[in-house]
């Protein structure tokens, strides 16, 4: 059985699964259930100056019928006293002493408050502090969340009055919301930053409501934009850990954040850098019971692989991100249809000939399916057709032997003559 | 219970949804190409999906103006359905004929008027044509409503008391009760069609009257009264066409069940009609329900999914079997006297000629004989119309629908000898579109 304990900038847990800092971290009582079902710790549900919230917080986005693809929120930090939150940190601490708490942060941008609040979390038992600089709604108008993260001097200042006070390890949760994600990871590690945890929320809007042309959600006819996350978010979320990760100047434990439902999602954040993960939106969606899976696939897969932890994993994947440039041109693939496979739908053939690339012949059977083929001589290798084919394994991607050596963007583009047969687009 | 509630209800919308969102879309899709009105079914489905039901009906009702009752009686399990490539993925085909009830009912529901209002109102044409439409089945509903889209003026003339031919009163009731189908017809009027009931042509109108009155005419009567058994006693008390109680059954239950409560009943045929027989007579509170039929069960022209239906209903099937008389006393009838059949020299197939095996006498006690064994054709009206040619008493149709009079042309069970509803709106359709060809180019020889 692989080790699934965690490690993280020094704050130990059984396993690398927290819940992030949301709503199924609210309440101390919420965090016990967790750790029960087998959360490994938890991001509690930013403190601060207690808010008022609006009614109607969250809209989601489904895709056909599945529902919350994306979600999206306009709920601030706690609306609960730090007297009550910290209370209940301790409570939760003494009664799961190896649980991970994380005690979330968000104050005024004085030296002063953050000193004072770092020093009450820490005093509750708190294993960690993370610093919500990405909250990207209502927060943020009031110079607090993602108004700190879009600014990578607040970031770095910030991070250092917290550094001050602080004992025990300090986490930046950064804001995808800016062009460069990296800019901001730097700062926090300038700031003296422990880690960094990654993607809070993007800016959006879900829907609007073609009855009564309001935003989602709704407030009186009204809405502002919040911030998305749940599996759309993932693709991207992904990039940026893997871009801090890869980043040199950075090099400190990453906490992947966004769209994490599955044990297959986390492995992939854990290939590409991150060491622990935070998971909400599906908690939302289905409870902590979905941890029992997290785990027990993860553990499957480790073993399966023969991995003896999830340090095995780390970073495992971020060699071969790299720029568009230095790949293979001469890597060639062509699609194969397994014809006792194909069930005749046609889609393969209506998406290559309107989407992308010409590359399959079809005619109608006499039985009304759809024969197709693979023009060899056409297809670029595009995946298309095996994207959208609804049999597994049907369309596969084969490889083709070209006898040619690597030759990257930049080897062509030195000497483009060199390599003129690559301006065939079907070289 | 409700012994008769329908046997494929309607979706509830989230159902609806996501069996809609289930759909592939296929490319050419074989579901479209297996309808014989050829519904861009994936189009109406995805229409579904994306909350368009407006759209969705107008997809269907285009290409199938019947749709909402195809949706309740289409063997879709050998059409649309039966083609679907998740048949093969899946073993789940979609429910393209509840989807398809599910966007049509939603427009029905939005008014009598609200078919025609679905369409662009005809052009007010000045070659305007009146067309006589002998029979108001599907397929004389069908030609007519698309003749009145073309902006022709179509005039229904249907001998019984209420439109509809098998629709209205041939139908098992659990696929769709005479109600539904009279709703649907007041619908299409709605597009300008006149249907003038209780008229019977050759009788209450000449041929030579509709001639004078009419460009042109369509002829879909349909098929008449099941053939005679040619056996004796086939006049006693409780010998009854098929037909006859299923349309007993949709006017008046009450009194098609206290015919056949509690009784032993015999079916003879192995026809879809016949299952219709079976299903209904089981559901009216048969005692014991026989089967009998002449074949085997691989011959049996009714489809596989409506003998499993009967079967189901706890029917016996009495194969390679033909009735040599009905035996009975006090008028009244008592048994059914069988022979086994098997076929000639070695013969296979519907076609195979058959001979009765001696000595294999049998008789099952019964007390309701149901013929369902073929209707036979309106051949005294058919053959009284002028040049129309006829073969085995069909009028023969060219790939357009018509006659070899050129005023005529024909469509629907008196044609094709008995297929299903889809079949004969498409006959209709394609007879419409035609008779609109072929006025036009009347219209222009003449001047």
């Amino acid at each position: 059985m692989a080790d699934l304990s965690s490690k993280f900038a020094g704050i130990s847990s059984p396993n690398p699964y927290w819940l992030a800092s949301a709503p199924p971290t609210n309440t101390g009582d919420q965090v016990m259930r967790a750790f029960d079902a087998g959360w490994g710790g938890a991001v509690w549900k930013t403190i601060g100056d207690p808010i008022v919230n609006v009614s109607s917080r969250y809209s989601s986005v489904d895709i056909g019928g599945v529902r919350m693809m994306g979600l999206n929120n306009i709920e601030l930090i706690t609306d609960r006293t730090p007297e009550i939150n910290f209370r209940e940190i301790t409570e939760v601490k003494k009664r799961y002493p190896k649980h991970a708490v994380i005690a979330s942060l968000m104050v005024e941008s004085k030296r002063e408050t953050w000193h004072e609040i770092v020093k009450r979390a820490e005093g509750s038992g708190a294993d960690g502090l993370e610093l919500n600089f990405g909250c990207p709604h209502g927060m943020s108008e009031r110079g607090m969340g993602a108004a700190v993260g879009q600014v990578p001097e607040y970031t770095c200042k910030i991070t250092e009055w917290v550094k001050e006070a602080a004992r025990t390890p300090v986490i930046v949760k950064l804001t995808p919301n800016i062009g460069d994600i990296t800019y901001a990871a730097r700062a926090a590690k300038k700031g003296g930053a422990d880690a960094v945890s990654l993607i809070n929320t993007i800016n959006s809007i879900t829907g609007i409501d073609l009855d009564n042309f309001s935003p989602r959600p709704m407030v009186a006819g009204r809405s502002s934009h919040g911030g998305y996350c749940g599996p759309a978010v993932k693709p991207i979320a992904l990039n940026m850990v893997a871009s801090v990760a890869k980043d040199s100047e950075v090099q400190i434990p990453i906490s992947g954040i966004g769209g994490i439902s599955t044990w297959r999602d986390a492995a992939e954040f854990f290939l590409l850098g991150a060491s622990t993960v935070q998971v909400c939106t599906a908690v939302m969606h289905y409870g902590y019971r979905i941890i029992e899976d997290l785990v027990d696939g993860l553990s499957n897969y480790l073993d399966e692989k023969g991995f003896a932890s999830v340090n095995d994993l780390v970073g495992r994947s971020l060699g071969n991100v790299t720029k568009w440039e230095e790949l293979d041109l001469n890597y060639k693939i062509i699609a194969s249809v397994d014809q006792q496979k194909c069930i005749g739908c046609g889609l393969c053939y209506v998406a290559c000939n309107d989407g992308a690339h010409q590359s399959i012949g079809a005619k109608p059977r006499a039985d009304g399916r759809t024969d197709v083929w693979i023009l060899e001589d056409q297809c670029v290798g595009c995946n298309l057709c095996s994207l959208v084919c609804p049999v597994s394994g049907c369309i596969t991607m084969k490889k083709v032997e070209t006898g040619r050596p690597t030759v990257t963007w930049k080897d062509f583009s030195k000497d483009p003559d060199k390599f003129a047969y690559l301006k065939d687009p079907h070289h | 219970m409700d012994r008769f509630q329908e046997i494929k209800p309607a979706l509830a919308g989230d159902e609806a949804l996501s069996e809609a969102n289930r759909c592939l879309m296929c490319f050419d899709a074989p579901c479209t190409r297996a309808c014989p009105t050829h519904i861009d079914v994936p189009g109406f489905i995805k229409k579904i999906g994306t909350g368009n039901l407006r759209g969705s009906a107008r997809t269907i009702l285009e290409a199938n103006i019947l749709g909402a009752s195809c949706a309740r009686v289409c063997p879709t399990e050998v059409l649309c359905e039966g083609a679907c490539v998740l048949n093969d993925l899946h073993h789940k085909p979609i429910k393209i004929g509840q989807l398809q009830r599910h966007s049509t009912d939603w427009l029905m529901a939005r008014g009598g008027d609200s078919l025609a209002k679905l369409f662009p109102p005809p052009q007010k044409r000045v070659d305007a044509a009146r067309v006589a439409i002998i029979g108001g089945g599907p397929a004389g509903l069908a030609c007519a409503a698309e003749l009145a889209r073309l902006g022709h003026l179509p005039v229904v003339l249907e001998a019984a008391q209420r439109p509809g031919g098998l629709n209205t009163v041939g139908v098992a009731d659990y696929k769709m009760s005479s109600a539904f189908a009279l709703q649907e017809i007041e619908w299409v009027r709605q597009l300008g069609v006149e249907v003038k009931t209780g008229v019977t042509v050759g009788k209450d109108v000449s041929i030579a009257d509709l001639e004078r009155d009419f460009a042109a005419i369509f002829v879909g009567v349909g098929l008449g009264k099941v053939g005679a058994l040619g056996i004796p006693g086939e006049d006693l008390d409780g010998v009854l066409d098929a037909l006859d109680l299923i349309a007993e059954l949709k006017t008046d239950r009450a009194a098609a069940q206290k015919r056949v409560l509690g009784k032993r009943v015999i079916v003879i045929g192995g026809g879809n009609t016949a299952i219709d027989a079976v299903t209904q007579s089981a559901r009216l509170g048969a005692r014991e329900v026989h089967l009998v039929y002449r074949r085997g069960r691989a011959e049996m022209p009714a489809y596989h999914h409506e003998q499993e239906l009967a079967q189901h209903d706890g029917c016996r099937f009495v194969l390679d079997s033909a009735p040599t008389a009905v035996n009975g006393s006090a008028g009244h009838v008592e048994s059914l006297a069988l022979t086994r059949m098997r076929a000639q020299g070695g013969q296979e197939g519907r076609s195979a000629a058959l001979e009765p095996v001696p000595g294999s006498y049998s008789e099952i006690p019964c007390d309701l004989v149901l013929k369902a064994s073929g209707q036979v054709a309106h051949s005294a009206l058919l053959s009284s119309l002028p040049g129309v040619k006829l073969v085995r008493n069909r009028p023969v149709v060219d790939e357009h629908g018509q006659t070899s009079n050129p005023r005529y042309f024909a469509g629907g069970d008196c044609v094709s000898g008995g297929k299903e509803v889809v079949n004969a709106v498409a006959e209709g359709k394609r007879a419409a579109r035609s008779i609109d060809g072929w006025l036009r180019s009347q219209t222009k020889g003449a001047a």
